[in-house]
This record gives C-alpha cells, structure tokens and sequence, in this order.
C-alpha cells in the first residue's frame, strides 16, 4: 500500500507502548503466598512442563489445583509448554517443580514480558494491519489512523504487559476468524475462531454470532445445493480442529470432564469479586446470591442472556452481512457480559475487540465505549499500581481518537448510525429532534464522572464501613454505560439498512 | 461541544504531535538511568543547601557543579519545587538517594522544560516555506519537520531515559536560529548567550553566531554582488551586540577547523541559511576533533539540521546519513535489557519514518542516496544484530569485551565524518544569493 511507512511507523508506536508499559509492576508482584496472574503463568510453565499431559489438569501431590490450577483450554497448555522450553534453555530454576514457586527477577520478568510481546507480534498485530487494509470505502490515511487507534486502545495493553495475561493470543485469533469470515474465507475462519475458543474459553461469548453468520450464508446460497456443501465442510472443519487440540485429552472420558470442569466451574457462583455486570451491581440493593438458590441463579442468568441476544441474532441469520456481524459481536459480547454467569472484569475486552473494529464507522460512540471499559478495570488496574500508565495511555488513546476522527464533529443522528430509528420515532413524536445534544451533554457528564471517580480513588480513603466503596461505584457507574451501550448497539442492529435502503428507493 | 471538537479536531497536528511525545515521555519514566540522574540531584542539593560562594567548592560528592553560572540558577529554581516532592533529595550528603518520588519529579523536570522546546520547534515551522506541499498533510515540510524534531530519537533516549536536560537547552538555540529567519537579530543573539552560560559546550558555534552576526547585521547592506559594503556598517548595531556579550573561545581544535566555513560566512553571505549551515559545520567539527567529546553532542548537530532537511533534496540526503549514524551511536548509552527493545524500536520508528518522508517529499528530484549510501545504512542492522545478539555468546566476548564499542565508533565515524565532508563541500561551492528574496 502507499504510505506504507506510516503504518509501519503506527505499529511501531504500538510496540513502543506495549514495552513501556511492561516496564511496570505486574499482578502479585511481591505479594506471597498466592502472588497473582504473572505466578499463575510461570507456574503453568512448571506444571506443563515437568509433568506428563495427563496430569496437567488433575489435583495431585505434584499438581496442586488450589494454587493456580489449570483453568483454561489446552492451546493455552500447550503455548505454556512452548514457553517452559525456551525458559528450560534461558535459566531452569523458572520452572523447576516446586522450588520454583514465587520465583521474581529482573531477567525472569524480562522473558516473561518478552513472551507476551512476541504472541501479541505474531497473532494480534498483524490481524489488526490487515484488517484495517482491508476496511472498504475509506482513505489510507484513515486506515492507517485506524490501525493506530487500535494498537493504542488501553484496555488490552493495560492487561497483557501490566496487569499480566495472553489475551492478544485468544482475541488475535478471533479477528484472524472475523476477516476469514467477513471476507468468505469461511472454512480458515471457522478454523480460526475454533483456536481462539481452544486458548480461552471466554470466545464463546463470540460463537453465536459466527454461528448465526455462517448459518445465515448457507441459507442464502440455498440449503438444497451449495449451502448444504457449506455447512457441512464448516462443521467437519469445526469438529477437526476441536479434535485436534483436545486429541491428548479424549483418550480418556475422565480427562474430557475434568477439563471441563475446571474450564466450566458452575460451582463459584453467580459472580466473585467486583466486576461491572448487572448481577454485581444488583446486589448492591438486593443480595440475590444469598437469597435464590443456585440453580434458579444459573436459570436467570442464562434467560436474561438469551432474551437479550436474541433479535440480534436472529437479525443475523436472515439478512447475514459484514456490517451486522460486526455489531452483533458487540451487543453479544456485552449482553454475555452483562448478564452471564462467573464474569471476570476482563472480560470486559472480549467487548472491547468487536467495538474496535467498528472504529472506523462510528468514532465517537465507539471511543466513548472503549474510554469506559477501560475505566471499568480501574480497581483491578490500581491493585497491580498501574495508575501512571493507565493515564497516560488512556489520554494518548483519547488523543490519538480525537484527531484522526474528529469524533465531536460527528455527532449527528447521521454519524450515530441513529437516523433510522430517530426517523420512526418521529412518526409517533415529532418533537424527537434532540437526541444528538442529549448525547453530547451525556458523554460529558460521563467523563467528568469517570475522571471524579478516578481522583477519589486514588487521593481518599474509603469509609471504615464500606472498603470497597470505591471499587463497587465504579463498577456500578460502568455497569449503567454498558446498559446505555447495549440499547445503542441493539437499535443500531436492528433498525439497520434493510428499512433504510428500501426507504431511499422509494423517496 | 463545538469548540471542543475545534480544539482536538483535525487541523491540531502539531498539538497532537506534541501531547503524543510528552505522554510517550511519560511512559519512559521507570526506565534505566545513569549517572548523570545523581549529577542533577547532587546539583539541586548543593545549589538549595548552600550559600552562593560554596557552589562551585563543594566536592562531598564526585559529580561538582562544572556547568555555567545559569545552570546553577535553573537548579536552584527546580529545588524550590523538589521539596514539595522529597526533602531527602536536597541534602548534600544523601548521595546517589533516589526514591521514587525523587525520579518522578526528576523526570517530570525534564518533561516540562521541554515546553520550551516545542515552542522552539513551533517558531521554526514558521521559517520554512510550503512551497514543496502536497495537499496531503503528512507530505507538508512543517509536519515532517515537527515531527522530525519533536521525536527526534537522540533527544528522547538521552534526555528521558539516560537522563540528560537537552531539550530545553536545544530548544533556546533552534528559537535563536528561528529569530535570525524571522529577522529578529537583537533576540536572536540574547538568546544565544543566555545558551552559552546554561552549558558552555554551545561555544562550539559561537564562530558561526558571531560572524553572522557582524557580517549580516552590523553592515546593513550588500553591493549588487552580494560583497560587501563597507560604508553601510552599523556601530549601533555593533555596540548593542556587543552589550550582549558573547564569547569566542578557542577551547579546542575544531572550531579551528571550522574556520574556512565561518570566512565562507562573511565573504558569501547567504542569509540566515548559510549562518544554519555554518552553524551545523561547527557543531560537527567540535564533534569531529574536539576535547573530551561526549557522544551525546552530536545532538547539537543533528537538531539545527532537521530545519534544513526539509528545504533541499542535498541536505535531507546529508540529514539522513548524519542522523542515522549518529543516532546508532548513541546505542551504547542504554546497555540495559529492558531498555534493548525501546532503542531498537523507537531507531526503527524514527529511521523510517524520517527517510521515508523525505524521499516523499523529494519524490519528483534525484533519489536521495546513491547505492554506496543506501548499503552503508543498511549495515547497520546487520551491525546492531552482530554487537548485541552474537557477540556476547561467543567466546571472545570474554577476552575482548570493547570490541561491540570499537565496532560501532569506527562504523559510526565513518558515515559521520561523510556527512561532515558533504555538507562542507556543498557550504564552500554554493553561489551566494545577494538579494534575499528565496529567503
């Protein structure tokens, strides 16, 4: 492409950030006896790599589940495994069986970000260039704008060199599966998204609307013929790749269900911790996980969860295209958020992916989502004491947002993708002409409330009465945009244009 | 809402160029730093805890005050805001004391006396001309020069990870440069000698400043061919330099050896253009054979010459050459871990960026370096993978652990001393121009 220097210079920016940012503390750091995620890491390293497959995911005098067990699908296994073998050459007191537990250095810290920057560079980045290559009826200048507002969204940079995960690896290779798939590279997109449930298992969130998506192709190209042909080679690709990463773990019906288990644990409950869902927000008022029983939990949490995803779904399936399976990413993801079962904050970037691929179509409502669920992760950001960073990146990426789209001059019911369904408002309310201002004045207040939030997070101490007063307005506060977002992106969804090219025939 | 989207809006490139290279700054904070950290705190103690008389005595610690006058004023100005951030850094005897709140407001020093900085590289984009634009606003010459100036990855690794204060000093001497283009004489020189006793190294180009000044300022007006003329000269003038005093120090062999370019200067005069390259010539000869050189000079060089990059095809292409070399070797100054993948990606960030939107900007002339050229730099990745990644695992990194150093000096030195020659070729043979109207 042209300018092809200044998406290599966009990219390079990212790196520089990425790095810098890993400079910081990282999640338990110095912090016995259960340290935090960076431990959990390191010692899956150890796990996996002195003891047989076999053992990987059972409690045992080696293995002890209590203490950072296995929890997620085996790619992540075997990519831990990868990395215990490079470790084994750099220094084998990183993964030495047991004596290892807790192990912190300056050299260790440095292979592990290392690890990270690698995946991030091998699997995420070049998903992000390519697909902003690709993006249709845009300048270059855009795509490249684009492509830098991507690399440079806080949320994920924040978790996988600060706080300390793989998540670039999982969410990489969903988007290699959104391009397969929205460009009808259908079978390497399966295949794709199939990996990225293997690595972690929080991607279902995303399966309905592949699902719905590929499904709704068939139907189109016919179910008699072509369509046909289509869904079985999906399902034979689908069900391949799922044997082939499980392959060690279906010799035996117990391993399949104990990996499950740990995969699946129904047993913790309805949330832990804080995190900016409804149910967590709920119990503010009313403490349901007290009150209900467990299974009646499991049922709520599930309707809720469905009812809500549904329209949209069901909208993808009949009329599948590009634009809407991006979006119904987006409010499936967040209705999965919103109202599912054990969510952690970080799902939160599950969210956060789909959102930044509609960058480009709509910048405002889309920075405004991006800046909020970065917030949301505030609590679980100052425990790693990642305050500087979280500024600083939060205002680069705001900066980065504001002048490559001039997001506050796009405002208009036209931009907000909203003209539709102000158009059919108006045949019941004809007064309906203040929706842009409402907005504008909304996303301020937002803002000032985030920023006040911030501060007295960080400046006072909370009440003796209520320690996490703090942590639960913020989640609170996040909870209520996400609710706001959610009705945004399903009106989008769903007064999208089918009505409104239909209309501007007729006109 | 409005006046907000006009604030961020597009049109502010030089603002978002300028928030992005702070906020990066910031981010750089936790990263290694040497020495010259406990120089600048040991300079803070001395100038808050002792009296006047005492500043250039006291010696509790190795690094003494051995910079100008000024320079002790700007860190007495500082230590008045240190206290607020650690009183323990103030006393003279808590040597190499650096608690965090030590480095952060160390660090935020140097982050907000670059504010003079940027208003520097700000009044330069006004001196340049657009004449070369594309309507394309990466291919204008004052956003390529912002944007050379502003990430100039000499300034960022040496100020805001060695730790150093040469982003505001540069900063008084490209505003100085911009006054001489803008016409503006009289500030022009305060402002280099209000340089000259923040850090004498400055005195280097002095030769350049003063022959500039008596040629193009004192005698007001030229004859028809550009020589000059002598009953034109101006004792006002002459006299108000010489109340702002400047000093011409002969402290080592280059400007020496800058001298046939600074005669060049007053028998060819060529505006504020010609005294830009004389300047460069004599802050590249002080490098070159100067006493007690530190690498981190040949940022005095490189800085002046970003202004001229963006005028020619001849001197983006010496630009290039001199920039890439003598950014490389400032790689052994950051010989930490962490610090590898920061240095090697923000080289690669500023190199490709810098030649590739040049040889944009110059597209419709002569490719900008000839294959000679073009294989030098490139082997220098080669170089830089030999030096970091093979050597220290093979057996002679034991017996002869200088030779990445000796590699990297000889290497560097050659493309530099090329750029030195280039540049001084083209100063001698340029044709004068008498009438001023291109400037």
């Amino acid at each position: 492409m042209e300018k092809w220097y200044l998406m290599t210079a966009a990219v390079l920016l990212g790196l520089t950030v990425r790095w810098t940012v890993s400079l910081n503390s990282y999640s338990g750091a110095g912090k016995p006896p259960m340290f935090g995620d960076y431990e959990a890491q390191r010692h899956w390293q150890e796990i996996t790599f002195n003891l047989p497959i076999k053992q990987w995911y059972f409690n045992s005098s080696d293995n002890n589940l209590q203490y950072w067990g296995l929890d997620y699908p085996p790619l992540t296994a075997y990519h831990s495994f990868l990395c215990a073998y490079v470790a084994k050459f750099i220094n084998p007191d990183w993964i030495a069986l047991h004596s290892s537990r807790g192990y912190e250095s300056q050299a260790h810290k440095l292979f592990m970000r290392a690890t990270v920057l690698i995946a991030d560079l091998l699997i995420y980045i070049p998903a992000v260039v390519l697909y902003c290559c690709c993006l249709k009826e845009i300048s270059t200048k855009k795509k490249i704008a684009t492509a830098l507002c991507i690399l440079l969204y806080p949320g994920l940079i924040l978790i996988d060199y600060g706080h300390f995960q793989y998540n670039s690896v999982s969410l990489g290779f969903a988007l290699w599966g959104i391009l397969g798939v929205s460009y009808d590279w259908d079978l390497l997109g399966s295949l794709a998204f199939c990996l990225a449930i293997n690595y972690k298992q929080m991607e279902l969130y995303h399966s309905l609307p592949f699902f719905c998506f590929l499904l709704g192709k068939c139907f189109k190209k016919g179910l008699k013929g072509k369509g046909l042909v289509l869904l079985i080679k999906l399902a034979c690709t689908v069900v391949a790749s799922f044997i082939l990463c499980w392959l060690p773990f279906f010799t035996e019906r117990e391993q399949t269900l104990q990996v499950l288990r740990r995969l699946f644990p129904v047993d913790r409950g309805l949330f832990e911790d804080k995190v900016a869902n409804i149910w967590c927000s709920f119990s503010v008022f009313f403490k349901i996980r007290d009150i209900l029983p467990h299974h009646i939990q499991i049922m709520i949490s599930f309707c809720f969860t469905f009812l809500s995803l549904l329209p949209a779904c069901i909208k993808l399936t009949l009329h599948p295209s590009p634009k809407g399976f991006r979006f119904t990413l987006v409010s499936c993801a967040l209705s999965f958020f919103l109202f599912s079962f054990q969510v952690h904050e970080k799902s939160i970037l599950l969210v956060s992916l789909p959102v930044c691929l509609v960058l480009s179509e709509i910048p405002f409502m889309s920075t405004w989502f991006l800046l909020v669920s970065t917030f949301s992760m505030l609590p679980l950001l100052l425990k790693d004491e990642l305050l500087m960073p979280s500024v600083v990146t939060v205002m680069a990426f705001f900066i980065a947002c504001a002048t490559s789209f001039s997001i506050f001059e796009k405002t208009s019911e036209e931009e907000l993708q909203l003209k539709c369904f102000s158009t059919s408002v108006r045949k019941y309310f004809t007064c309906f002409t203040f929706l842009p201002r409402i907005i504008q004045h909304l996303f301020l207040m937002s803002v000032i409330t985030m920023i006040l939030l911030t501060t007295m997070t960080v400046t006072l101490d909370p009440p003796q009465k209520l320690p996490d007063l703090f942590a639960v307005l913020v989640c609170f506060v996040s909870c209520l945009h996400f609710l706001f977002f959610l009705v945004y992106f399903t009106i989008i969804i769903m007064w999208d244009s089918k009505t409104g090219r239909s209309q501007k025939k007729i006109s | 809402m409005a006046a907000f989207g006009i604030a961020t809006g597009g049109s502010n490139w030089f603002s978002a160029l300028a928030l992005g290279v702070t906020l990066l700054k910031c981010l750089l904070i936790p990263t290694y730093h040497s020495t010259d950290f406990e120089v600048h705190r040991n300079w803070l103690a001395i100038t808050h805890s002792l009296p006047i008389s005492q500043w250039y005595y006291e010696a509790t610690s190795e690094w003494t005050l051995d910079y100008p006058p000024f320079f002790a004023w700007f860190e007495y100005a500082l230590s008045h805001v240190a206290k607020y951030f650690d009183q323990e850094m103030l006393n003279v005897r808590n040597l190499n004391y650096s608690s965090s709140r030590t480095l952060l407001f160390q660090r935020f020093s140097v982050i907000f006396t670059d504010a003079l900085f940027v208003y520097a590289v700000h009044e330069c984009c006004k001196c340049i001309d657009g004449k070369k634009a594309g309507k394309e606003l990466t291919e204008k010459p004052k956003f390529i020069l912002s944007a050379l100036l502003l990430w100039n990855f000499g300034l960022l690794i040496v100020d805001h990870i060695h730790f150093q204060y040469n982003g505001f000093l540069s900063g008084l001497m490209l505003l100085s440069i911009a006054r001489f283009f803008q016409k503006r004489h009289m500030e022009g020189a305060f402002l280099f000698a209000v340089l000259l006793h923040f850090k004498h190294i400055y005195l280097y180009v002095a030769p350049a400043y003063g022959v500039y000044l008596l040629r193009s300022y004192c005698f007001t007006a030229n004859k028809q061919d550009g020589s000059i003329r002598w009953n034109s000269f101006s004792f006002v003038r002459l006299i108000s330099l010489g109340l702002i005093v400047f000093l011409v120090s002969a402290l080592s062999l280059g400007p020496f050896l800058a001298l046939p370019s600074v005669f060049c200067l007053w028998c060819k005069p060529q505006g504020p253009r010609g005294f830009l390259r004389c300047l460069i010539l004599c802050a590249l000869s002080s490098f070159m054979f100067g006493w007690h050189v530190h690498e981190k000079a040949i940022l005095l060089a490189v800085l002046p010459m970003s202004l001229l990059s963006v005028g020619k095809a001849v001197d983006a292409s010496i630009f290039l050459i001199l920039t890439t070399t003598g950014h490389y070797s400032l790689f052994p100054l950051l010989f930490t871990a962490p610090e590898l993948p920061i240095k090697i990606i923000l080289m690669l960030l500023f190199t490709i960026y810098s030649i590739s939107s040049l040889k944009t900007l110059f597209r419709k002339e002569k490719p900008l370096f000839n294959w000679m050229e073009t294989f030098y730099l490139l082997g220098l990745g080669p170089l830089e993978v030999f030096c970091e990644f093979v050597f220290p695992f093979t057996s002679w990194n034991l017996k002869y652990p200088f030779i990445p150093l000796l590699l990297t000096s000889v290497y560097c030195a050659v493309g530099i001393t090329y750029a030195w020659l280039k540049l001084y070729v083209s100063v001698l043979i340029d044709p004068p121009v008498g009438k001023t109207k291109k400037q």
